[in-house]
């Protein structure tokens, strides 16, 4: 699971042709470790509009304008950052139909060196299941870039957020 | 000056150039449904805060197109970061209107940090943003719409709500006919 089937990708390179793939083109970013890679990739493409933002909440409406001018938005955040976020996942995404596609770094699961990531980490699936927001997680075999298109794929599908969840494992690779 | 006041001046410069409007929360979305319900009207039911970060989003997607939206001060106060985010942006089709009557209107006037020492224009600029306005009249607020096109204007205005009822179009109606013009490629 740490890194693509061609085995020559570093995870965040095929996290970043996932989003390729999928076609997102508008994406908000609050930073995770875990993320220091993808960042700057996503930064440095031409095609696709990067902003950093202070604050995933404001991340999500932010994601939302860029869905109504026309954009595959997607929020790179760290777990925490779901906390941050679940009123305007409600009464913005869920109650327009409006869809997002969050790349979740899950902390606070197997390997955390940091006891404060614990409790969010615990309960960032249990948030999502509550909110009924799907998410994929990585898969032997399954390569990332297809796990993030066919995770944007449900998100316009059904109008909703979706998440991809990574966990410490996934990144070792790095 | 009151709300509804500012409302109908940005309501006016929306119908002569077509911009697309985002409007917050509570009761400004209502009385801007009551005064004047076009398609380029997005109605923000929840997510308090996020007005000003949805005019962003979508004043970045469509540099073709005018973007204008309008919050209150308890939301800039809410998510103040979005006036760091919008300066490190500074789109040239974006307007950012505050109406600070330094109180949480829709639901019951009761005051923000405003009403104290709290200074959103200053704020406004602390964070970066080189075009801040503030105006306290009707006639301010129209010259300066009509000079601009971008940056945050503070409208200094009284408490107070009009009558304007509930709005009863759902939320995906309210998003499809928005939506309708809002990511319609330009010709």
């Amino acid at each position: 699971m740490t890194n693509s089937l061609t085995g020559e990708l570093t995870p965040s390179e095929s996290i970043f042709e996932g989003l390729r793939d999928a076609g997102i083109d508008f994406i908000v970013s609050v930073p995770c470790a875990n993320l220091k890679e993808l960042i700057p990739m996503v930064d440095e493409a031409p095609d696709i509009i990067h902003l950093p933002v202070t604050r995933e909440e404001e991340g999500v409406g932010i994601c939302a304008g860029a869905y109504m001018g026309g954009k595959k938005p997607a929020m790179l955040m760290q777990n925490s950052g779901l906390g941050n976020s679940i009123n305007a996942l409600a009464s913005l995404n869920i109650l327009y139909k409006i869809p997002l596609l969050m790349i979740i770094s899950h902390r606070g699961v197997e390997g955390e060196p940091i006891v404060a990531q614990v409790p969010m980490g615990e309960l960032t699936t249990k948030l999502l299941d509550t909110m009924e927001i799907p998410y994929f997680l990585p898969q032997k075999g399954v390569d990332p870039a297809d796990l993030i298109v066919r995770a944007w794929n449900e998100a316009y599908e059904k109008r909703k957020p979706v998440a991809v969840l990574l966990p410490i494992p996934f990144w070792r690779k790095q | 000056m009151k709300r509804i006041d500012a409302i109908n001046e940005i309501a006016a410069k929306v119908k002569e150039t077509g911009a697309l409007l985002i409007a917050n929360i509570g009761i400004p979305c209502k009385e801007l449904h009551y005064v004047c319900d076009i398609p380029n009207n997005f109605y923000m039911l929840g997510s308090m805060g996020l007005a000003s970060s949805i005019g962003l989003g979508l004043a970045l997607s469509r540099p073709d197109k005018k973007v204008i939206a309008i919050d209150g001060d308890g939301s800039i106060l809410m998510n103040m970061g979005t006036l760091a985010t919008i300066a490190s942006q500074e789109p040239d089709n974006y307007i950012l209107v505050i109406v600070d009557n330094r109180a949480y209107g829709s639901t019951g006037n009761q005051p923000t940090a405003t009403s104290k020492n709290t200074d959103l224009a200053a704020v406004a600029k602390g964070a970066g943003n080189s075009n801040v306005y503030v105006v306290d009249t009707p006639e301010g607020l129209r010259r300066t719409l009509k000079s601009t096109d971008n940056g945050i204007i503070v409208v200094k205005a009284e408490p107070g709500n009009s009558d304007a009822p509930v709005i009863e179009m759902s939320p995906e109606t309210i998003l499809k006919r928005f939506m309708g013009i809002s990511s319609r490629p330009s010709r």
